[in-house]
């Protein structure tokens, strides 16, 4: 019995909660440390230790805070609750859409946090987060249509428990999955909304007014965020707990690669995009599954 | 104690003709790779920890450099890179420049050289990591005192 299947048979909700909450920061900085490693490789650099986001969220705790008005850290918490909550709800085999729902107010929080100050850069990189919004949660919302299709439910531990292999009912889907993954992940080519890479054109994006303590939380809570994301990677190969984790890994470093091999789309070409994708293959596909599994 | 470890610096061309800010740019590059050291070009002050400078300073730029230093939070520090930036250099006669960077903000290391070699460089912002971890313990001290002084003021209530 693999520690993924014992965690999902585990009975007590308040453990099952209290494991995800700790381990998912680890787990989390410690996949963007060996995605910082992996892009310096590819780039022929040696690339800073694994270890370094916990450094870098370390040091932020150290620094002073400016705070430029009192809505701004009031939202940035109100995202980082959020995205604990919809992590939680998820490792806890909560029902996928209310997960879906949370985090997209947890999305949406993250804008407001950035509306709420006043640098232009903010403004902008609050836009392209919420356009990106919108170019992902349609296909999100199709991969909970589609796990309900072949399953038959809503709840991630039903979903996780299933024994035939969703990614053969679902190969489409998990396409634009990833599509959108790489959205979700921020990585190139849809690092918009703020990317340190970008800094010539937008500074920091969304995250220019944020020092301090607040920027570690945002940190953190794309930590939260990743580790669910690769949670729902998982759901499709979950027939299996070691294949499973495999397509992880796997799937993980396959976005290190887009990553480094892409330059940064405008943001009309990510949303007609991602909008193609969705239909071509998201919808495509459970169009398909809905006759074919029709009686 | 992790300021060492993750130094973030933002990099300000004053009035430097370019030579040192492209010596600055080399220092990213994967020959030199500043980011081993977990050192990242974050082009956003809120962000830094070090503040690289270029160049000297004129009447125009002073201001943006003063500005550019304010919106950086506590703990920092100030790197000159090239003898423009530590003295004014070959244009310190001209009529539109002030001098160094030191005639605007306090500086903390001098990088000398015309233009100055991306090691030295490194060798400058590694220089400023030990006197960014004595700022922060500085900072520290500083903050628990200012609290304990707010504390004290609220137990008299004079703070309304
Ligand atoms: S020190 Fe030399 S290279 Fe650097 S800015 Fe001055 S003149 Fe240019």
């Amino acid at each position: 019995m693999t520690p993924i299947d014992y965690y999902i048979h585990l009975d007590n909700i308040h453990l099952k909660a209290a494991i995800y909450i700790v381990l998912a920061p680890l787990l989390g900085g410690l996949l963007a440390g060996i995605d910082r490693k992996l892009s310096a490789r590819m780039q022929g650099r040696i690339g800073p230790p694994i270890l370094q986001p916990f450094y870098d969220v370390l040091k932020l705790f150290q620094k002073e805070k400016i705070i430029v008005n009192k809505f701004q850290n009031f939202n940035v918490i109100l995202f980082f609750v959020f995205m604990i909550f919809t992590g939680s709800l998820f490792f806890l085999g909560g029902d996928l859409l209310l997960v879906i729902f949370a985090l997209t107010l947890a999305g949406v929080f993250f804008a407001l946090a950035g509306f709420s100050v006043n640098s232009p850069y903010c403004h902008l990189g609050a836009e392209r987060e919420l356009i990106q919004m919108m170019s992902y949660d349609p296909m999100i919302i199709l991969v909970a249509v589609g796990m309900y299709l072949v399953t038959g439910t809503f709840r991630v531990d039903a979903i996780a428990l299933y024994d035939k292999p969703l990614i053969l009912f679902l190969p489409g889907v998990f396409l634009g999955y990833l599509h959108v993954l790489t959205i979700k992940l921020r990585k190139s080519p849809f690092d918009l909304s703020m990317s340190a890479h970008a800094h010539q054109e937008l500074v920091s994006g969304l995250k220019t007014e944020f020092s301090g303590t607040t920027l570690a939380m945002i940190e953190i809570g794309h930590w939260y965020e990743n580790v669910l994301l690769l949670g729902i990677i998982y759901l499709f190969f979950s027939f299996n707990s070691a294949v499973g984790v495999a397509a992880m890994l796997l799937l993980y470093f396959l976005e290190i690669v887009i990553d480094n091999t892409n330059a940064r789309f405008k943001w009309e070409l990510t949303f007609k995009s991602t909008w193609v994708v969705t239909a071509l293959f998201g919808a495509a596909n459970i169009i398909i599954l809905y006759f074919a599994i029709r009686p | 104690m992790f300021l060492r470890k993750s130094p973030w610096i933002i990099h300000y061309d004053a009035t430097s003709c370019n030579g040192c800010d492209i010596e600055v740019v080399a220092s990213l590059t994967p020959l030199y790779d500043l980011e081993r050291f977990g050192i990242i070009n974050m082009g956003n002050p809120k962000h830094a920890d070090i503040f690289v400078v270029t160049g000297s300073v004129n009447p125009s730029s002073s201001a943006v450099v003063r500005n550019i230093y304010d919106q950086m939070p506590n703990p920092k520090v100030v790197v000159a890179v090239g003898i423009c930036a530590t003295s004014g250099g070959i244009f310190r006669e001209c009529y539109n420049v002030l001098g160094g960077i030191d005639k605007v903000i306090p500086v903390d290391v001098y990088v000398p050289g015309c233009a100055a070699r991306p090691e030295s460089i490194i060798d400058g912002i590694v220089k400023a990591l030990d006197i960014l971890e004595q700022r922060s313990r500085e900072f520290k001290k500083l903050r628990v005192e200012s609290q304990r002084q707010e504390k004290k003021l609220r137990r008299y209530r004079l703070n309304d």
